[in-house]
């Protein structure tokens, strides 16, 4: 591996450049297209030299856009608060769910265990809109269909398998001895959960939690498929908003931009837990 | 967790909560995935249907009808081909793409650990709203990647609003969201490679070509099986990335099969040749995952050992 010739070298500098252009390229230009006027947007030749422009920004806040042919109202805000409301809550429910049931899988192998822990990863897997298309319908019976409670719901599909995996793996990779050693001192199980495998397990609980956060909020066909108009997140919400507004290219470039910045950020912050968050937990990063 | 109240009372019922314990911690989170299972048996009966939701009155069971009718039905075998030409294409370029990324940053340094954190930004993006930026992109009128095609010569290129070229803007999409994916898996795999064959190889001289044909892709292939399996799993079902772009068009070009579901029960509101297709998805993806999960749990059982 030392005996690198120059050559070698140059041509392994080339295709990594050209690794993170493809890769960084549309980020950087999406960037700079949501400062931008639609005018410098549809100059050509394209130009990276622009006077910059917030007003894209303050269009999609104010959630009023002045055009020569009149004002248009755009709902965008609505849909960031609610990707906010529905990924926090979702991850939160799911933690609440699926830190004592990993804990249950982790130490004890009861009967059918493997089979309940099977069953749960299975629903990352099946097509969703196997059970999404019957579910518009049972929504509309059980009055669901209008209710952040329903997509809250359907979103632990998403979020459980994901916790129950990766945090599942965290408690088994804790020695159950301090456990014992704890019970033993007279202590409750529920305080040795709560005062001795929390604290070990805390930070895989946290990243799994910040992954399901990440999956939540990228989450499309879901919210899609069964959330009305005012519950959409910024998923559903961007492309209804091209649609509808289809020529305002710099309020699309802006949105898009605040859409994917909570997610970018959190995958930075936790991006020593992704390879084994991502795997769930079949490779270590 | 109103559970535990009664747990943390000692001695009396402490045996039998014990042995309930783990099932008490589960259930919960049990219970709101098992609703789900409803639904699934309501799409196999769709399935077995004529339900359009149309014609409500002409609801009935007509059994194996939906299934038989995809045998001479044209759309179906494209729906067919496209899926498996989409998975196969996109699961093999960027497996290429990722394992060729992964060996020019294996060697643990700033720079490469700086570059392999930067490429998993697309991944993390939501793969629809990818599809938007790659759609500001190709635009026709402004997008750079038009103007850029055009100085190579490809006026007027169409990208995804052509049919001949819908599928290769698509598959581009995905390479692009996914690839990182398969990097990081195939990284982590080459990272914790033992280092003795290849010090070994390297004090006997043995050729480079040798020693990645005849070491390294051998002792990767748990990593290379698992990263494709569950990259193969995910593109057969892609919905995102091309409703977004294309909502299954130009025409039927791009109508895989949860396009397609989707587009028969919203539009044509044809219920059962939806549950059909869907259910035809389903015993794909259930077989590539068995296999995916026995492989998946071997290299599972190996991290947790070196853990």
């Amino acid at each position: 591996m030392e005996t690198t010739s120059t050559l070698e070298k140059t041509l392994r500098l080339i295709a990594l450049t050209l690794v993170v252009i493809f890769f960084m390229f549309p980020i950087f230009w999406i960037l700079l297209m949501s400062f931008q006027t639609n005018e410098t947007i549809l100059a050509i030749p394209p130009s990276v030299i622009f006077t910059p422009t917030l007003s894209n920004y303050a269009a999609l806040i104010t959630g009023k856009l002045t055009t020569a042919a009149g004002t248009l109202d755009i709902a965008f805000m609505r849909n960031l608060m609610n990707s906010i409301f529905l990924s926090v809550t979702s991850v939160a429910i799911s933690l609440v769910l699926g830190v004592p049931a990993a804990y249950a899988f982790a130490r004890h192998k009861f009967k059918g265990s493997e089979d309940i822990a099977f069953t749960l990863l299975s629903f990352r897997f099946a097509p969703p809109l196997l059970v999404l298309l019957p579910l518009t319908q049972y929504f509309q019976w059980l009055g669901l269909s209008d209710t952040y409670f329903g997509l809250i719901w359907v979103y632990q599909l998403i979020c459980l398998p994901l916790i129950l995996w990766i945090v599942r793996g965290y408690f088994e990779d804790i020695s159950a001895d301090v456990e014992y050693a704890y019970r033993i001192a007279g202590h409750s199980w529920f305080a040795t959960f709560r005062k001795i495998a929390l604290p070990l397990a805390g930070p895989g609980i946290a990243a799994a939690g910040l992954l399901a956060f990440i999956f939540a909020w990228n989450n499309f066909v879901f919210a899609l498929v069964l959330a009305s108009a005012d519950k959409q997140p910024v998923t559903v919400g961007a492309l209804a908003f091209v649609t509808s507004s289809g020529i305002q290219y710099g309020q699309i470039a802006s949105a898009i931009v605040l859409s994917v910045t909570p997610t970018l950020a959190l995958a930075l912050y936790a991006q020593r837990y992704l390879v084994e968050g991502l795997s769930l937990g079949a490779v270590k990063g | 967790m109103a559970s535990t109240a009664t747990l943390r009372k000692p001695a009396s019922g402490f045996r039998i909560s014990r042995k309930m314990l783990p099932y008490v911690l589960s259930l919960p989170a049990l219970l709101v995935c098992i609703g789900i299972l409803i639904p699934f048996f309501t799409a196999v009966i769709y399935s077995f249907q004529r339900y359009r939701l149309s014609q409500p009155w002409a609801r009935q069971f007509n059994w194996g009808e939906n299934y038989l009718n995809f045998f001479t039905d044209p759309a179906f075998w494209n729906t067919l081909k496209v899926s498996l030409l989409y998975a196969g294409i996109t699961v093999t370029l960027e497996l290429l793409l990722g394992l060729g990324i992964a060996l020019l940053l294996q060697r643990r340094s700033t720079v490469n650990n700086f570059i392999s954190i930067m490429l998993l930004l697309p991944l993390m993006i939501a793969p629809a709203l990818a599809a938007l930026m790659w759609k500001l992109m190709t635009n026709p009128s402004f997008g750079i990647l038009s103007y850029l095609a055009s100085l190579i010569g490809l006026h007027d290129f169409r990208w995804a609003s052509s049919p001949s070229t819908a599928l290769l803007t698509v598959v581009l999409v995905d390479i692009w969201v996914y690839t990182p994916f398969i990097m990081i898996l195939l990284l982590a795999g080459l990272r914790s490679l033992p280092t003795q064959p290849f010090e070994a190889a390297a004090l006997d001289g043995v050729p480079r070509t040798f020693v990645f044909f005849r070491i390294t892709l051998p002792m990767l292939t748990p990593y290379i099986l698992t990263a494709t399996l569950f990259r193969l799993l995910d593109s057969i079902q892609q919905f995102d990335i091309i409703y977004a772009m294309t909502q299954g068009g130009p025409g039927n070009t791009l109508t895989v099969f949860q396009v397609e579901a989707y587009l028969n029960f919203f539009q044509s509101t044809n219920v059962g040749r939806s549950a059909a297709l869907m259910v035809i998805l389903w015993a794909i993806t259930y077989l590539l995952s068995n296999i995916f999960i026995k492989n998946w749990l071997r290299l599972r059982e190996r991290a947790r050992g070196e853990a």
